[in-house]
């Protein structure tokens, strides 16, 4: 056993090593559908937002838990906390240069988001539902 | 991941001021700031999943001075990230790479962002007044 060599890796292996990560395609690409998906669906929030501004509890309540609107709810709350999760990724990724710190806060923010995404998926079903 | 030798963001003083820089830097802040905003919505949702009470402090908060200046603020962040993401989606179906192109549409993200941040805030005063 003792006359293995030290080093099993070609060098190109250890030069590709310091390349893709064959992530970048698939990041690049769901940025831009949920990029797509989101005119429509920001544009539709504001206009929610702004029949939801002057109404009252019940009525706001009631705006919210029609089928369309919660579905839309649903899928913007969904698609908005995945673009951010993946553009707040790259803004880490190209300032904060200390592995640790970087790490911790591409955990974090993905911590963050699940929970917020899943609290208010919950909201808008207990809402639609009456709960 | 300084040790990593792979190319970094390029450093900001060594460009002179052009609008591209503007609109680009502008993009990353506001979707900074949207992420941020989204868990107001977030908050907003399961305040009016949790009953009127609970409503009723995201509501105030959100009428407060501090909230009526976030919500310019996002309200801004949201049509520039919107604007200037839809001329991020043209350029990356390969149009409007000319420099003419590139300035003119810079500033068609602006103004047209302000525009329409001027345009939802006329409708929600005009709302308030006729309520």
């Amino acid at each position: 056993m003792s006359a293995y060599p030290k080093e099993y890796r070609n060098p190109l292996k250890k030069a590709r090593g310091l390349g893709s990560a064959q992530h970048g395609v698939s990041h690049w690409w769901v940025q831009r559908v949920t990029a797509v998906a989101l005119v429509g669906l920001g544009i539709w929030l504001v206009s929610l937002v702004l029949r939801v501004l002057h109404a009252d509890y019940a009525t706001a309540r009631e705006l919210v838990a029609r089928p369309w609107n919660a579905v839309l709810l649903i899928a913007f709350v969904v698609t908005a906390f995945w673009h951010a999760v993946l553009g707040l990724q790259v803004v880490i990724e190209d300032y904060v240069h200390t592995r640790w710190k970087e790490a911790a806060l591409l955990i974090a923010i993905k911590f963050v988001a699940v929970l917020a995404a899943l609290a208010g998926l919950l909201a808008v079903l207990r809402i639609a539902l009456g709960a | 991941m300084a040790d990593t030798r792979r190319p970094l963001s390029p450093h900001l003083s060594v460009y002179r001021w052009q609008v591209q820089m503007v609109t680009s830097i502008l993009h990353r802040a506001t979707g900074i700031a949207l992420s941020v905003g989204l868990l107001l919505v977030a908050w907003g949702l399961i305040a009016l999943a949790g009953g009127e009470e609970r409503f009723g402090h995201f509501t105030a908060f959100v009428a407060s001075p501090i909230g009526i200046i976030l919500m310019i603020g996002w309200s801004w962040s949201l049509f520039y990230h919107l604007c200037n993401g839809i001329r991020h989606l043209v350029q990356d179906g390969g149009y409007g790479y000319e420099i003419v192109q590139f300035v003119r549409s810079s500033w068609a993200s602006i103004i047209v962002s302000l525009l329409l941040t001027a345009l939802v805030w006329a409708w929600v005063l005009k709302m308030g007044a006729g309520a």
